[in-house]
């Protein structure tokens, strides 16, 4: 069945907000994307009806809560393909889950030394955490540059990898829309003997996703992008690295056995999940997970580069060289991220005038400082579509960019 | 169109056209002050330069550089204007006086502030209407706070 996104528009209740007369014109889901009623009402119906404590006790609705938390961790590892639900940890986020793979692989492994491999097209989140043990242990960043469309520069990767002991880049710019060859990427890490650690939090709620296709080590996504609750991110790694890694946080949940003299951990992924999870937004996270394989990740991905077409084609057609909408061209590469620069107006001001039409996007440097400075600018605006956008979203955002030209009259 | 009328005034759409002493002054002997917005990346450089001494210290000049939206950038073209001049004794209450017409809290006015003329800078009322933008006007006054405080 075609992608119908008319339909797909009123399984989501705030898209029907009016806000001063006038309907809600979402162009923000890369920074966070709004929910369907399936979730909201799979989070209220646990609420109501399931919520009791996991892992812990013995009584009936305890045992239905902890079927329910698990049960998220098995949809998700099917969204991803990956071979065993097991290799699913829940985090707080993703930024998180790559502060554990940091805090937890790279305590254990990195010293003194020893190269990561970044690229810099990543967000803060794939940064500072690696930062954070450059300082404390001297390990040495290297960055892979980016070519003037903004993809990544593969020309001296083999350098740049040689004698790393991680490379770790996204699957997606959260900026440039860029997608980036992951498979290759992966194989290119392991070719230098590299871990390969993939960031998707782009990546996984616009695409068909398979870690093990792929061929990474460790992944770390969020839910709250791909129509999930906020609260609760992923990692996903390959069992025997898991289970030779230490522990992240300790506390409850985590341990096998505790005493007076120390403790041993639980197997994978309890050993990573200390404390009492966020066990409604598992359950959330399900039934978003439910559907998008509903809709099909691969319609998902067709609609969206339709639409992103139809965004470059419009834009572009209206306002010719008063519009710079920065990465490549190619859909191919391309996910529905729109970053652009607007005659010389400032971000601040567009997305000002923008809202007045309720047009909702992103202005800033979108936490990637570091990108910004590639693309010599301090910040852009941004325009990030998903499943629910149509095109008359990016008319509404045409309309309105031709309102500020007045207010500013120019 | 209401709310956008009251933040784009025209005075402050002209401040932000040709903004005033912009530039540099060579430091030493000015003091060089740096402010930036984490939300948004603008980043402000501002130099004063401060005549005399305690009760006889005079603000002798502002340059401001660096890059802003519409709002950072004419609020902190209309402050130099406004505090060029004056004792650093009544730019410190201009500071008070301007961070409390923003809502900011914690301002302790002091006796007289109140008869401070802010002149063109009343435009920028508006902005206390959006919230996030509150953060962009009050940039380069907390540059220049930091500088005051360092002169």
């Amino acid at each position: 069945m075609a992608f119908d996104v008319e339909a797909v528009r009123k399984e989501f209740p705030i898209l029907s907000r009016q806000i001063d007369g006038s309907p809600l014109v979402y162009l923000d889901s890369g920074n966070t994307s709004q929910k369907p009623r399936a979730v909201i009402d799979a989070m209220t119906t646990f609420l109501e009806n399931s919520y009791a404590p996991i892992n812990r006790s013995s009584y009936r609705l305890a045992g239905e809560a902890t079927e329910a938390y698990e049960g998220a961790r098995r949809a998700v590892a099917r969204l991803i393909n990956a071979p065993q639900a097991d290799e699913v940890i829940f985090t707080k986020n993703a930024t998180e889950a790559i502060n554990l793979i940091t805090r937890a692989w790279g305590g254990a492994h990195l010293h003194e030394g020893d190269v990561v491999v970044l690229t810099q097209m990543e967000h803060h989140a794939n940064i500072v955490p690696w930062q954070m043990l450059r300082d404390e242990r001297g390990i040495e960043i290297r960055w892979v540059p980016l070519t003037p469309d903004g993809q990544l520069d593969l020309t001296g990767l083999d350098d740049l990898l040689d004698g790393a002991k991680v490379f770790s880049f996204t699957a997606m710019s959260n900026v440039l829309g860029t997608i980036t060859p992951v498979t290759r990427l992966c194989e290119a890490a392991h070719d230098a003997g590299a871990l390969a650690v993939v960031d998707a939090c782009q990546y996984v709620p616009h695409n068909v996703t398979d870690v093990q296709a792929w061929g990474a080590d460790l992944v770390a996504f969020s839910s709250h992008k791909m129509c999930g609750p906020s609260g609760i991110g992923m990692l996903w790694g390959r069992m025997e690295l898991l289970d030779a890694m230490p522990p992240f946080l300790g506390g409850g949940n985590m341990i096998d056995t505790v005493t007076f003299e120390g403790y041993t951990t639980a197997p994978v992924p309890a050993k990573y999940e200390a404390g009492t999870p966020p066990i409604v937004e598992a359950v959330g996270l399900r039934a978003a997970v439910e559907f998008l394989e509903e809709l099909g990740m691969a319609d998902v991905r067709r609609h969206e580069i339709e639409l992103t077409r139809y965004a470059l084609d419009t834009l572009r057609g209206r306002f010719g060289d008063d519009i710079m909408i920065y990465g490549p061209d190619d859909l191919d590469v391309r996910g529905g991220v729109l970053s652009f620069a607007f005659r010389d107006l400032h971000p601040h001001d567009v997305s000002q005038i923008l809202d007045e039409r309720n047009v909702c996007v992103r202005a800033g440097h979108h936490c990637a400082k570091p990108l910004m400075q590639v693309l010599g600018v301090q910040s852009t605006t941004r325009a990030s579509l998903y499943l629910y956008n149509d095109t008359d979203d990016v008319d509404a955002l045409a309309d309105a960019l031709a309102g500020a030209t007045d207010i500013f009259g120019l | 169109m209401s709310g956008l009328e009251d933040l784009y005034r025209e005075i402050i759409l002209d401040h932000y056209r040709s903004p005033r002493n912009r530039g540099e002054l060579e430091s030493p002997p000015a003091i060089e002050s740096r402010g930036h917005n984490p939300l948004c990346g603008d980043e402000i450089t501002l130099f004063l330069l401060v005549d005399g001494e305690g009760d006889d210290a005079v603000v002798r000049d502002v340059k401001i550089g660096g890059q802003g939206c519409s709002i950072s950038q004419s609020s902190a073209s209309m402050m130099t204007q406004a505090v060029i001049g004056r004792p650093v004794s009544e730019a410190r209450a201009m500071i008070r006086r301007f961070r409390s017409m923003m809502g900011i809290e914690n301002v302790e006015l002091q006796p007289g502030d109140d008869d401070l003329d802010l002149g063109d800078l009343e435009a920028l009322q508006g902005v206390v209407k959006f919230p996030v933008r509150i953060k962009c006007a009050v940039l380069g006054w907390n540059t220049l706070a930091d500088a005051l405080d360092r002169a």
